[in-house]
């Protein structure tokens, strides 16, 4: 699509277990800085079955407008369905930034509409902002040891995707009005190629939520084995923390993929991060490096993560963590 | 690959590929299974699907033909790994000379032999027993022809992959009379009765199977003749006069392996000040364990080069056996030295490198005998 | 059944070096490899076609050193390889570059099922996928950990952020793959060796009728990248060397309390 007429800025609310995921909330925050720049209105758009209650929530959270589809078709997530009523939308009233969670449905959205509208799409942007002089969004996320911002100059919406926790949930105020729009758009069953037939829970016990975690001790490469974590977890036990691990730990299979932070695993931002033998490679630090507070223990003294640690302990994370867990265990028992 | 100018394309392809999947596959478990002296099956199927078990088979059977000194460069890529591990899996391709060389041996069991190993059965030949080693003769196990069958009985000691084997090649004894001249060759399969005794606890090459075999009334169709009869001995010796200096390539892996973490651990240990490969007393040491490696190395693959050329070996045969040998005994037990104290702790790999070199002058006839073979040979020449 | 299976030739990630100087990747020694998920998607395709027959080609799209990637693919077992090569495909956006690959596939053959990594580790956009499906007109799932064929359709397992979906797909359909519970299998040494020898179809921009130049590699892109920098360093603060452990963890602790921390 065109750039010409093109207005306002939309957030995909993205909706899980009738209630609204973090991450479109966030980007309803970073959505409202940006419409303010452009200075357009800011909508949310909610597709999905029995939601109008969320509506008010979008409003909440700093939409002018909220958008509502409602259908039986909509109860579940399928391509088709979203997509096909995604376009609709875009291609009635041709807004000029369009965001999306990148979660793993938002992910499978995304590309399928920009695609259908021939437009520009940027994934996993850590920052988003516009330029004051010729009025683009600029999408800056990592790419490889390096950042790059990109710009979708002539095609129209401007699109991205934005992982959970890079940006600020606002704080919700109930008494702000705003429009509500119900949309009416079917999409046949027939249409619909895809059909949930199963939904099994994660089997591990334990879930993880790393995202929301006030305390992470991650272990990278330098953990040597999968048995070895076990020290990370029962410090992490102490201090009321969950277990992270850098790719190359999960890619040796020394750790569940759900535990993985970085560019290609959670975006987390702690009170405290603790690494342990972990180097820091760019697309780990890409995920955790807003953290609060960022302790590493590496037995390099060159290696990367030093660079970004607020303290830094060059020695043998097998001495350093059961001493550490032994401390902690020490104050909490006063 | 400096030590070895004179691969072609292919054969640096080729043996890319081995290292990478030995990497993957054997080398994470080569140490816990030394420990156990057990032979990883496991490994061996991901090897198999990888095809590792048709290199050497012929290509009219399924296999890719690689030529003998193609054979040593894989060879030694295995043992740089685990020697212990390369002798029971190569072993069996490297057996099939015994089927594939003999114009005696009918092409029906040439065939069935080829069929079963390039379906990844494994393969041992059973040779030596109790009072009789390097003195082949010596051998007592008997196979007695009644009607379309042969009976075996005896017992056979010290057998490679005896335990694991789905078919062996067994020497039998089949006319007490005539000495070497009474001796046949059998192809006989597991199923049929063979029963395995204790698994020995080796000193080195633990990775690899060793066992008693004990034929008891085991019967056996004629056709499972290899050859001729009484014709065994011949065929053993001349089957070994080609292996012998073949299988001398896993030593030279082992001594390359010594070597290499030798050389590495030199470099980065630091005492007065300088690195150790700095200091003459250890560099030169170093240069000696090249040296005695990169002529070990030679010397297996001339021998291999002449092999595939249908030369005949003359000393050759027993000459590379012995120098190639002991040069890996040298070359692991200074590695060990180089590395102290260190050397000699099971933490490091090179002691267990000196202990898998030491078969290598012991079996395939030892060195000894080698020696009197070499110089009968000269004694003999014109 | 026929399957495609899309790939990718990347950098080892293990071999990327940094040049802090010139804040710049250093590539030149870096050993090219197939991406990773691309290797899981073949994997599953070839275990597709062992229990139901059929026939399983490879896809990849760049530069005619891609040629690599394309025989370890063979030496796997794919049937067949298919490299699309040409300047005219570089530099582009998944968008761009989904195009190029619909061209490619269009002119490869009929599919029932399309199967992608999950997401190249390169870009690590996992865009491309979605968009070919798109352009296919075809149904999608993405991150799948598992497949099974049920007559029309398959059964696939999707990794979701919080739980796993089974879902039903219609065929013809595009499916991307996450890692599996099993390692994809090795080379086979033989077929590693015939690949050597095998002729390779290579397709260029101008062998794929109809294709619209202008919407291939960075003329056809909707994203330009602007600008290319070094993160921004978040300061290294304290660091301890050389000192016990039982220093240093007193050390962290005393700090970690100043500053109100825990």
């Amino acid at each position: 699509m065109g750039r010409e007429n093109s207005k306002n800025v939309w957030v995909f609310i993205e909706v899980y277990d009738n209630k609204i995921r973090n991450v479109s909330l966030e980007l309803l925050g970073q959505g409202r800085v940006i419409a303010d720049q452009l200075g357009e209105k800011l909508v949310g758009v909610v597709i999905g079955d029995n939601i109008a209650g969320l509506a008010n929530e979008v409003i909440a959270y700093g939409a002018e407008t909220a958008i509502v589809v409602s259908g039986n078709e909509y109860k579940d997530y399928s391509t088709d369905g979203f997509a096909n009523a995604l376009t609709a939308l875009v291609k009635k009233y041709a807004p000029s930034v369009l965001l999306i969670g990148a979660t793993r449905n938002g992910k499978d959205l995304a590309p399928r509409v920009a695609g259908r509208l021939e437009t520009g799409l940027i994934a996993d942007c850590t920052d988003i902002e516009v330029n004051s002089e010729d009025r683009l969004v600029e999408w800056t996320k990592p790419a490889g040891n390096m950042m790059s911002t990109s710009i979708c100059p002539d095609s129209s919406p401007q699109m991205g995707t934005v992982r959970s926790n890079v940006f600020k949930k606002p704080a919700p105020d109930y008494n702000r009005a705003g429009e509500i729009v119900a949309e009416d758009i079917g999409t046949k069953a027939d249409d619909i190629r895809t059909k949930i037939v199963e939904i099994i829970k994660t089997v591990q016990g334990e879930t993880v939520n790393l995202e929301e975690a006030e305390i992470i001790v991650s272990g990278g490469r330098g953990m040597k084995g999968p048995e070895n974590f076990a020290i990370l977890k029962e410090l992490a036990d102490i201090l009321g923390g969950s277990v992270g691990a850098s790719r190359a730990a999960v890619d040796a299979d020394w750790m569940p993929y759900a535990h993985q932070v970085g560019q290609t695993g959670k975006t987390v931002k702690p009170k405290i991060y603790l690494a342990c033998g972990i180097s820091g490679a760019i697309q780990h630090l890409a995920g955790m490096s807003s953290s609060d507070l960022i302790i590493a223990i590496n037995k390099d003294p060159e290696a990367p993560i030093f660079n970004v640690a607020d303290f830094g302990i060059v020695g043998d994370l097998f001495e350093v963590v059961p001493l550490l867990t032994k401390e902690f265990r020490r104050i909490k028992n006063g | 690959m400096a030590n070895y100018l004179l691969i072609n394309d292919e054969q640096a392809d080729l043996l890319n590929s081995i290292k990478e999947i030995l990497h993957k596959e054997l080398a994470p478990y080569v140490k816990e299974y030394d420990q156990k002296g057990e032979f990883p099956m496991h490994v061996l199927k991901k090897l198999n699907e990888a095809g590792f078990h048709s290199l050497n088979l012929p290509t009219r059977y399924g296999g890719l033909g690689i030529d003998k000194v193609t054979e040593c460069l894989v060879m030694e890529e295995f043992a740089k790994v685990d020697a212990g591990f390369a002798f029971s899996y190569l072993t069996s391709g490297i057996l099939f000379g015994f089927y594939e060389y003999n114009p005696d041996v009918s092409e029906e069991l040439r065939a069935y032999a080829a069929d079963r190993l390039i379906n990844g059965d494994i393969t041992a030949f059973a040779l030596t027993e109790s009072d009789a080693g390097s003195d082949a003769a010596a051998i007592k196990t008997t196979a007695k022809k009644v009607g379309d069958e042969y009976i075996l009985n005896g017992t056979k000691c010290f057998i490679t992959n005896g335990g694991i084997a789905d078919f062996y090649t067994v020497a039998a004894v089949t006319d007490k009379t005539k000495g070497t001249n009474g001796i046949s060759l059998f192809l006989v399969e597991k199923d049929r009765g063979v029963q395995c005794g204790k698994e020995e606890e080796k000193m080195g090459l633990r990775l690899s199977n060793t066992v008693e075999l004990i034929f008891d009334d085991v019967k056996i169709p004629a056709a499972n003749l290899l050859g001729r009869e009484n014709y065994g001995f011949k065929y053993v010796m001349h089957e070994m006069n080609l292996a012998r200096p073949v299988n001398m390539a896993f030593a030279v892996g082992i001594a390359q392996a010594a070597l290499d973490y030798a050389v590495k651990y030199a470099k980065e240990r630091v005492t007065f000040d300088k690195p150790i490969i700095q200091h003459q007393g250890v560099g030169f040491m170093l240069a000696d364990m090249e040296m005695l490696t990169q002529a070990a190395r030679s010397m297996v693959l001339y021998a291999a080069m002449a092999i595939d050329k249908g030369l005949p070996l003359g000393t050759l045969s027993s000459t590379t056996k012995t120098f190639a040998s002991e040069a890996c005994m040298k070359v692991t037990t200074d590695a060990v030295q180089v590395l102290g104290g260190y050397g000699y702790m099971k933490d490091y790999p090179v002691e267990k490198l000196m202990r898998d070199a030491k078969i290598f002058s012991i079996f395939e006839g030892t060195n000894q005998i080698q020696r009197m073979v070499t110089s009968n040979i000269l004694a003999r020449s014109k | 059944m026929n399957i495609l299976v899309c790939v990718k030739q990347v950098p080892d990630p293990v071999e990327i070096k940094f040049n802090s100087e010139t804040a710049s990747l250093i590539r030149a020694c870096a050993a090219n490899i197939v991406n990773p998920f691309d290797k899981y998607a073949l994997e599953l395709a070839l275990q597709l076609k062992e229990k139901h027959g059929g026939e399983v080609t490879v896809l990849t799209m760049g530069p005619p050193q891609a040629v690599d990637a394309l025989k370890e693919c063979y030496a796997m077992g794919a049937d067949k390889i298919v490299l699309a090569s040409d300047s005219l495909f570089e530099g582009g956006d998944t968008l761009a570059t989904s195009y190029a690959l619909f061209c490619a596939i269009k002119k490869t053959g009929e599919f029932d099922l399309i199967l992608y990594g999950k997401q190249a580790i390169d870009g690590n956009t996992a865009q491309v996928g979605p968009q070919v499906a798109e352009r296919l007109g075809v149904a999608q799932a993405t991150c799948a950990t598992g497949i099974e064929l049920a007559d029309d359709k398959v059964l696939v397992a999707r990794e979701q952020d919080d739980c796993q979906e089974i879902i039903e797909v219609k065929m013809p359909a595009l499916v991307t793959v996450a890692k599996l519970a099993v390692e994809p299998r090795n080379p086979n040494i033989r077929r590693k060796i015939a690949a050597n020898k095998i002729e390779m179809p290579v397709i260029s921009a101008a062998d794929l009728e109809g294709i619209d130049a202008a919407r291939l590699g960075l003329t056809g892109s909707a994203v330009k990248v602007k600008k290319m920098f070094a993160p921004p360093v978040r300061g290294a603060g304290i660091k301890i060397e050389n000192e016990t452990a039982d220093n240093a963890v007193k050390a962290l602790v005393d700090y970690l309390s100043n500053a109100k921390a825990i």
